[in-house]
């Protein structure tokens, strides 16, 4: 089986794959990083979302094999080694943004890449357009919407335009 | 410190861990040893199996076993077995026919497991159920409830006859039938209420173990762990409770599909024990399609009596509905007494007859989903009394508010069997009137109608019944077992607590709202407080989460042992400040002398209940630790307003909702913001049955929506804001006043959606509309009905 180097929350790891594992396989099964998702097999709920070179990717379509020499973060990797949550995390939760949990993980992880990918500023209906590719079943997308508004100006060190 | 008692909206301990990405769902456990499992189902919806070669995936690389139905049945392996029975109008007992566990003899869905792989991976679990070689005669199927009723369908089980599972009824058909006989209007209306997928964002999994001396443990993604180790070890593997234990942990949501005792879960448990080694099996999204109980599926007819002044005499309903292949844990249940005895609402409508008739087809099994029973009457009752106002003119909010049950007509008997004991629908309709601007709609409507756009609202006013059941009431109904609830509260010896809980929490929260109310009842803070559920080794018994029933039941045996505790607590006070019992009271915390100074904490209370130097040990037990069963004496009635306010593009028949109010009465709030979140959940599960979300079979009975691919899940840019309120009456007959709040979103919003969808399509000589109102279904009827429009 073919070896692959990567680097997952700022850590180095290597590991042997077959050809058709997945990059969630990877990370929930080799590496044991189990926050990571997956809510369907057709690539569209997004519960497995994490970044890869700084972009948020579905973990669930991209091969183990294609992630060799990438730097990985996953929702493990987020809050700071003393435990301060990413500012989206602690919007996540000041705003009531999660119910059962599952999709959250994919849910904060596209939401980061959301605010990221806007420094211009994000209205209403572009987050929730931009929020296309997570599911959620418990919320009603209200608090995430919410949520991810309230995370921008710490995000950015400003407000929304 | 802030108050975070019963009112505060106390953030949520359980965030921590979920945004940590450390919560701990079945599919993250892993276990020394274990193997994997696959499971090949059915491809055919309907068809006899003449042999299973299975030797082929059992000589793959990684197998470890195959098993089919016939291994089961030799190990003496029963069926599913179903909770709730039903007697037809004749007194005869409904069909039940066998639900084996892994299919024999016949395959009777597209789903219905066939055999499982057991190997040393996943992968080569499901590389070599493609090995197995089934030969297959194909039946002909039927998946429409009235196409299977018709002469001559094909039998989904040969020995139900017209596969009818029951033909129920309820209600005074004379009483109705003289009704309609004096009525000045009849107004009729035909729906259906659309066949619904769950999708819990987590797939269901399970893992099973046995230990060298025979001992089981599942780990599964249930609503109510208890209620699968008593279904699964008593009726289908005869494994005794003292040997096997059944622990659910993080379970990302449920919505009911979560509830029932399924096909995995004794595969899994009984693979173990044959295999001695941890056998983990987790679904994956298009099995989730395919094997999760569905929801819904009614067709119905309703016929509403009136006198000259719009007032409703009497109202007859039939219906009929879909239960699948096989009757799931609750099924039989739902579309009888969790349904048609709601049809009522909130009318004082004195004359009620409904039959029901239960229906096999050839689709996966139709189980409570979100609300259960309780959205089809709504729906219903919602959708007639909108089209009662269509067809005599009489404005829609004057013709509910001359039918409401009046406030003070409480507790209020209805015709179908079930008493209210507490609403006031005329203040949840006004303050939802007032939270959605609906006196401002015409002015929108003419600003919508400038732009090109077709602006409708709609209203509901929806009463529902939860908090299931006292159980006396179940039994009599046909529940195979009582539904009470139960709570074990210690108190630790430095004053800390313990709660165990026969509820489980799989998004709602229970960890932070069921501290809030026992560290509010006992005075202690809510760091000291930790509530522990979802486990039979460690809880006592519990019959779970399900019909909004953890704080009104499961809350309700808390406060019922903490009753216990504080009792026990004077006692000990009383001994120890020398006082007589009656003179000691508790209030926040510390047992005082009545009129004196003197007072004892619960911390030393529970520290001279343990360790005591000076104790009434001839007397008193020692230590602080009590368990409550709670049988509640009556549903609970929470009920509401919704009003929703949509916009439909006649160029696309696209639909949005521009804004959504919901104020519901869901009695005592503990935490709001939970709340809050739970009716905006439900609401936004209600708009996507009502616009979006559609199970689609063809007739035979393949599932044509069977991925997130074809089967339209609400997705951000598919909802709106969603406005939330609550003004309460209390429940008069639990302990805490709380009614429940879990289910009111679905239920209260579909009618309110749809009335919109149909006022907003007025001019177009709209008189009803089926769900789900997608785009084309809309722009078609508009299309139709354009030409006319223009001859006009």
């Amino acid at each position: 089986m073919p070896k692959i180097s990567l680097k997952v929350n700022g850590k180095a790891v290597s590991a042997e794959v077959e050809g058709r594992t997945l990059l969630v396989e990877l990370l929930r099964e080799k590496l044991g990083l189990t926050g990571t998702h997956v809510g369907c097999d057709t690539s569209q709920c997004g519960a497995c979302v994490v970044h890869v070179n700084g972009d948020s990717v579905k973990s669930c379509t991209m091969l183990a094999l294609q992630a060799d020499g990438a730097d990985v973060t996953t929702i493990e990797g987020l809050a700071q080694p003393d435990g301060t949550l990413h500012p989206m995390q602690a919007m996540f939760r000041e705003h009531h943004a999660l119910q059962c949990g599952f999709c959250t993980p994919g849910m904060v992880m596209s939401a980061i890449d959301i605010v990221q990918k806007h420094p211009e500023g994000l209205s209403e209906a572009e987050i929730r357009e931009e929020l296309e590719g997570n599911l959620c079943r418990c919320t009603g997308y209200h608090n995430i919407v919410k949520a991810i508004a309230a995370a921008f100006p710490l995000m950015h060190q400003k407000q929304a335009a | 410190m802030a108050f975070e008692g019963i009112g505060a909206a106390v953030k949520r301990r359980e965030d921590g861990r979920f945004l940590a990405g450390r919560g701990h769902y079945v599919d993250d456990m892993n276990r020394p040893g274990q193997v994997y499992a696959y499971i090949r189902r059915s491809d055919r919806p309907h068809a006899r199996i003449r042999n299973i070669d299975t030797s082929a995936a059992a000589a793959a690389p990684g197998v470890i076993a195959v098993y089919t139905g016939a291994d089961m049945a030799a190990d003496g392996i029963g069926g599913l077995p179903c909770g709730w029975q039903i007697h037809s109008k004749d007194g005869s007992p409904m069909a039940e026919p066998p639900h084996p566990v892994l299919a024999i003899d016949k395959v009777r869905h597209v789903g219905d497991p066939i055999a499982v792989v057991i190997a040393e991976t996943r992968m080569a679990a499901k590389d070599a159920a493609e090995l197995l070689v089934i030969d297959f005669e194909d039946l002909p199927g039927v998946a429409d409830i009235r196409a299977a009723i018709a002469a001559g369908a094909p039998l989904v089980h040969d020995e139900v006859a017209g596969n009818i599972c029951y033909d129920w009824h309820i209600g005074d058909r004379d009483a109705v039938e003289a009704a309609f006989a004096r009525a000045k209007h009849v107004v009729k209306l035909d729906l259906t209420n659309n066949r619904l997928i769950p999708n819990a964002m987590e797939p269901r999994a399970a893992l099973g173990e046995c230990d060298i001396a025979g001992h089981y443990t599942l780990s599964t993604t249930s609503q109510n762990p208890h209620v699968i180790r008593l279904l699964m070890g008593a009726f289908v593997l005869h494994i005794p409770e003292h040997k096997l234990r059944v622990i659910a942990p993080d379970v990302g949501g449920g919505f009911g599909s979560k509830i029932y005792h399924y096909a995995e879960e004794a595969i899994v448990t009984w693979s173990a024990g044959k295999l001695k080694r941890p056998v983990k099996w987790t679904a994956e999204r298009s099995e989730s399609f395919m094997s999760d109980a569905h929801g819904r599926d009614h067709v119905s007819h309703a016929e509403m009596a009136l006198d000259e002044d719009g007032h409703f005499l009497a109202l007859r309903v039939s219906t009929l509905a879909n239960m699948g292949a096989y009757l799931s844990t609750f099924a039989p249940s739902v579309p009888t007494y969790l349904y048609a005895t709601l049809l009522a609402g909130v009318y004082k409508t004195p004359a009620i007859y409904a039959e029901v008739k239960a229906v096999f087809t050839n689709t996966v099994p139709v189980d409570a989903y979100r609300g259960a029973g309780r959205p089809e009457a709504a729906f219903l009752l919602e959708r007639l009394v909108d089209t009662i106002a269509n067809d005599t003119g009489i404005d829609r909010i004057a013709l509910r508010r001359a039918n409401f049950i009046p406030a003070d007509a409480y507790p209020y008997q209805t015709p179908v069997a079930l008493q209210y004991d507490s609403g006031n629908h005329e203040m949840t309709l006004a303050e939802a009137l007032k939270a959605a601007d609906y006196a401002g709609f015409p002015a929108r409507r003419a600003e919508a109608a400038r732009r090109g756009k077709l602006r409708g609202i709609g209203i509901s006013t929806y009463l529902e019944a939860c908090g299931i059941a006292p159980s006396h009431v179940a039994g009599a109904l046909g529940a195979r077992a009582g539904l009470y609830e139960v709570a074990n509260i210690r108190v630790h010896p430095t004053g800390s607590v313990t709660v165990f809980t026969g509820s489980h929490s799989h998004g709602q929260g229970h960890e932070t709202t069921m501290a809030q109310l026992v560290a509010d009842q006992l005075g202690v803070a809510l760091d000291q407080v930790e509530i522990v559920h979802g486990d039979t080794g460690e809880i006592p018994f519990g019959m779970g989460t399900y019909g909004s029933r953890s704080l009104a039941v499961g809350g309700s045996a808390m406060v019922k042992a903490m009753d216990k505790i504080i009792a026990k607590g004077k006692r000990i006070a009383a001994h120890l400040m020398e006082a007589a019992v009656e003179d000691i009271e508790f209030k926040d915390g510390a047992f005082r002398v009545a009129g004196t100074d003197k007072s004892k904490a619960l911390a030393e209370i529970s520290l001279a209940a343990y360790v005591p130097h000076n104790y009434p040990i001839e007397e008193l037990e020692p230590g602080l630790e009590e368990t409550a069963f709670y049988d509640p004496k009556n549903f609970t009635y929470p009920g509401g307003c919704h009003v929703c306010e949509v916009e439909i593009d006649p160029e696309t028949g696209v639909t949005k909702v521009v804004n959504f109010a919901a104020v519901d009465d869901v009695g005592r709030v503990i935490n709001p913001m939970i709340v809050e979140g739970q009716v905006q959940g439900g609401v936004a599960q209600g708009i996507g049955q009502a616009l979006l979300e559609s199970a689609a079979y063809d007739a035979n009975g393949q599932l044509l929506s069977g991925s997130f691919m074809d089967y339209t899940m609400p997705r951000a840019d598919n909802l709106p804001n969603i406005t939330v309120g609550t003004e309460i009456t209390l429940c008069t007959h639990n302990p805490l006043g709380s009614k429940g709040c879990g289910e009111v979103g679905a239920i209260g919003s579909p009618p309110a959606v749809i009335n919109a969808v149909v006022d907003a399509l007025k001019e177009y000589g709209v008189r009803h509309i089926d769900m789900p109102a997608t785009a084309e279904r809309i722009w078609s009827i508009i299309a139709a009905n354009r030409p006319k429009m223009a001859a006009e």
